[in-house]
């Protein structure tokens, strides 16, 4: 059964044949594109017009994402900005603390158990003139129900009183850095760091395994993926343990579901030596619909939370520098034997002495395995300079750029974190690509919101939520954007001969536009409207989601 | 009764291995709950191990071993839910992990008291470590929150490399105790309870670049604290001591500063055992 499809445009990201107006698709996969002359040759067809008026690009890529940001929507949002859910409903940003207390109260009044805790996600405290969030703010919520808000970055949880009291923590003489105290001695109710959020948040219902995707989470992961035009995306950090990868195997099976998902083991909580067995034991699970057996090595924290590893010169503020979280002897152990197997890691490197360490610690293991094309790949990498860069292509390596960070960090990179000079250079699109280095940009959801085209527009135009132009030198231009979220997210996930361009041979994945993003300006790009996807030649409406 | 904890911190082949083995076979009826990172090269030696789960390993003498991965808080919870509870956990931190944080987090817990900070320091590479640009200021810190720092391996690395290695660690180690052992041979009580004393700046009233020596004193019998008191505080080696005894009437806490001592009644809780810290030449000649 062959179905020709033609649209007003297609994008093929072949450069042969850069644009075209029809596609035709046999069993999921792409026969060929060229004028309906041409491709009438494959045999009976059925013309479908449906896209008669639509711009078709490649399905897009979202290189690092977290299947987590579906299941966080099953709590109350309280952003600063407008921001997308599942179900097509725009959520209006919360301008103030008022705008945040009012929203989480009507929520609150619509569950029913009165010791259900209720959590909430994305407050950014920075926007409202870093006005500062306790327990009193958000006992005025419940003060009977335990409540708990994680900020947008992940590193911080504002709570309730009754939460602190149900975690033991509501008492005086509490000493930590990350937990400030009233004029009462007792605890404000603002949890700073991992450390201190973890021993509260089960209470107010932030589950310990969050990283490990649920069903509905996964579905509405899905349509999330449908409105942004993605049908390969992955999920950066997962444990998968075995009920794990059967649900995710299960649904990602399911005929309705809309995206491929690559899962990757990440290093946390288990020896060098089972992580690569795992994986291993991961790859041979994998099929069309989800990709196994990639690693995620976390090297170092966030710059905004001031645990990612700077060199030189270090924080802008003088905060000490950051946190390994590996031993630079077991990453050499983890890269050399993955070289060795085949496995492809991606390194999550924020700071640059991270960075170095990976760099450093490639030019050695590769000495001793020798890999072609290995494409292994240092996520964020957001610090990274052109001497990096220029070692980092010498070395084969590909790199995956958080270009929304500018949006929505970059004010702060540039004030406090690392100043004026780094936070310029950050996210160097323009140089990773000037030096030859294979490059993806992310957003990290649900850090930020999972939207490719956006993610594409932080990039060409790099402005910051209060509208300055970081890093003039590093913007790049719309057509690197686009292949930069489409095939050069496949490159780096070695899924450049199956996605990622529309040609003979590759999967039917489409992003179906309304908008030209070839046309409508760079300062637009984010505005291009999203009609739905085709995925492995299924067709999936926003409208019908 | 809140279960107290022994975090032990120190670089990738510092000993903590070693060491925990040792505790484990020196334990003398306690009931130690061992934390690791993870279950990777077994850290328990194979004739200790009497049964293994895939969380929970059951050692000789009621003792077990368990791993926390990615979530110390939920498994220390799990450590203190158990029944009969530990009568101790030593919680093994990673390579790389700041004791001081740990510290510090176990602190939000209540029911979870922690009784020490041990840092281990291979005496043959710690110089090593902190010239490496990656790890000198995670190793420096890790030393800085010691109540006790072990330095490690002394017998395969040289008296030059040892009082050498002395020397930069009691630099950085605060007021922490440091002494030295190989083999994971130090008092089990010294671990479970460690003591804190400040020492005189190493570099300038002794500034030989020899270094001190601290050494551990558990008498083996009940003895009369005022004499032992004074008997240390005449000894021109002996710069600075403090612990604890056991006399015919209980347990006695002594302090010797210089030629000064003092006997008190000891704390509750308290173990026998003494730090004594000497000046390096004259043991060593
Ligand atoms: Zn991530």
């Amino acid at each position: 059964m062959i179905t020709i499809y033609n649209a007003r445009k297609i994008i093929t990201m072949n450069p042969a044949h850069a644009h075209t107006t029809h596609v035709a698709v046999r069993d999921g996969k792409i026969l060929g594109t060229g004028s309906l002359e041409d491709l009438q040759g494959w045999g009976d067809y059925t013309l479908d017009e449906r896209f008669a008026d639509k711009v078709l690009m490649p399905g897009l890529i979202e290189a690092h994402s977290h299947l987590m940001e579906g299941s966080l929507w099953a709590y109350t949002y309280v952003g600063f900005f407008d921001r997308m859910a599942p179900d097509g409903q725009m959520q209006q940003g919360c301008k103030n603390l008022d705008d945040v207390l009012a929203r989480m109260k009507k929520a609150e009044a619509k569950i029913e158990d009165p010791d259900a805790p209720m959590p909430a996600w994305s407050l950014d405290p920075i926007y409202f003139g870093n006005e500062r969030v306790t327990r009193h703010d958000l006992d005025k919520i419940s003060a009977t129900r335990p409540i708990g808000i994680m900020h947008a970055s992940g590193h911080i949880m504002n709570v309730n009183t009754k939460a602190l009291e149900l975690a033991g923590m509501l008492r005086t003489g509490v000493n930590h850095d990350g937990v400030p105290l009233g004029a009462d001695g007792l605890p404000l109710g603002e949890l700073k760091g991992p450390d201190v959020m973890t021993p509260v948040s089960p209470f107010v219902g932030f589950d310990r395994d969050m990283l490990n995707c649920d069903e509905a989470g996964m579905w509405k992961f899905g349509q999330l993926c449908v409105r942004a035009g993605v049908t390969t995306a992955t999920d950066l950090a997962n444990k998968l343990p075995p009920d794990v990868v059967d649900l995710m195997g299960r649904v990602t099976g399911n005929k309705k579901y809309p995206a491929r998902v690559v899962s990757l083991r990440f290093h946390h909580g288990v020896s060098p030596e089972d992580l690569i067995t795992h994986a291993e034991a991961l790859k041979l699970k994998s099929t069309d619909m989800m990709r196994l057996g990639k690693i995620k090595v976390i090297v170092d924290g966030s710059i905004q939370g001031f645990s990612a590893r700077l060199r030189e010169p270090g924080y802008y503020n003088g905060a000490p520098n950051g946190l390994w979280y590996i031993s630079p002897e077991h990453l050499a152990y983890i890269v050399e034997k993955s070289l060795e197997k085949g496995i492809h890691i991606n390194t999550h490197t924020n700071g640059d002495q991270a960075t170095q360490l990976v760099i450093e610690t490639m030019t050695e293991a590769l000495k001793k395995h020798p890999s072609p094309d290995h494409r292994f790949t240092l996520q964020h990498c957001q610090l990274a300079d052109v001497a990096q860069f220029r070692k980092i292509a010498k070395l084969g390596m590909c790199v995956n750029l958080f270009a929304n960070h500018h949006f929505y960090w970059g004010d702060q990179h540039y004030a406090l974190t690392v100043g004026p000079e780094r936070a310029e250079r950050m996210n160097a699109c323009a140089t990773a690509l000037r030096m030859g280095v294979p490059m993806a940009i992310h957003s990290d959801a649900p850090i930020t919101p999972l939207a490719p085209l956006f993610t594409g527009w932080c990039a060409v135009n790099r402005l910051t939520a209060s509208g300055r132009t970081l890093g003039e030198a590093e913007k790049i231009s719309v057509a690197d954007a686009l292949y930069a979220i489409t095939l050069g997210a496949a490159y780096t996930l070695h899924l450049d001969q199956e996605v990622g361009s529309i040609e003979a041979g590759k999967r039917a994945d489409f992003a179906v536009l309304e908008d030209d993003p070839e046309e409508i300006g760079g300062d637009k790009l984010k505005d291009v409207r999203v009609w739905g996807t085709v995925q492995g030649g299924r067709i999936f409406a926003v409208d019908d989601l | 009764m809140s279960l107290p904890v022994t975090i032990l911190s120190g670089y990738l082949g510092a000993g903590k291995t070693t060491l925990v083995n040792q505790m484990l076979r020196h334990a003398q009826g306690r009931r130690f709950a061992v934390m690791v990172n993870e279950f990777g090269d077994l850290p328990i030696d194979a004739d200790l191990i009497e049964a293994e789960g895939d969380d929970l390993i059951a050692l000789a003498g009621g003792c077990v071993c368990c791993s926390y991965g990615d979530d110390l808080m939920a498994a220390l919870a799990q450590m203190a839910a158990m029944r009969p509870a530990p009568d101790h956990v030593i919680l093994e931190a990673s390579g790389v992990a700041l004791p001081g944080a740990i510290a510090a987090s176990l602190g939000l817990v209540s029911g979870i008291e922690t009784t020490g900070v041990i840092v281990l320091a291979d005496a043959a590479q710690i110089e090593a470590s902190l010239a490496n640009d990656y790890i000198s200021d995670t190793v420096a810190r890790q030393l800085k929150a010691a109540d006790l720092v072990v330095l490690t391996k002394g017998d395969l690395a040289g008296a030059d490399a040892v009082a050498q290695a002395g020397t930069t660690v009691t630099r950085l180690a605060g007021d922490a105790t440091v002494i030295r052992a190989d083999h994971g041979r130090v008092p089990v009580e010294i671990i479970l309870n460690p003591l804190r004393i400040a020492l005189p700046d190493i570099g300038a009233p002794h500034g030989s670049g020899q270094g001190l020596v601290t050494s551990v004193e558990v008498p083996d019998k009940p003895l009369d604290a005022e004499t032992y008191a004074k008997d240390l505080a005449n000894r021109a080696d002996v710069i600075r001591a403090k612990g604890h005894v056991q006399t015919a009437t209980g347990l006695k806490t002594v302090q010797i500063v210089g030629a000064q001592w003092d006997v008190s009644p000891a704390p509750e809780n308290a173990q026998p055992g003494v730090v004594v810290i000497r000046l390096q030449d004259h043991v060593e000649a």
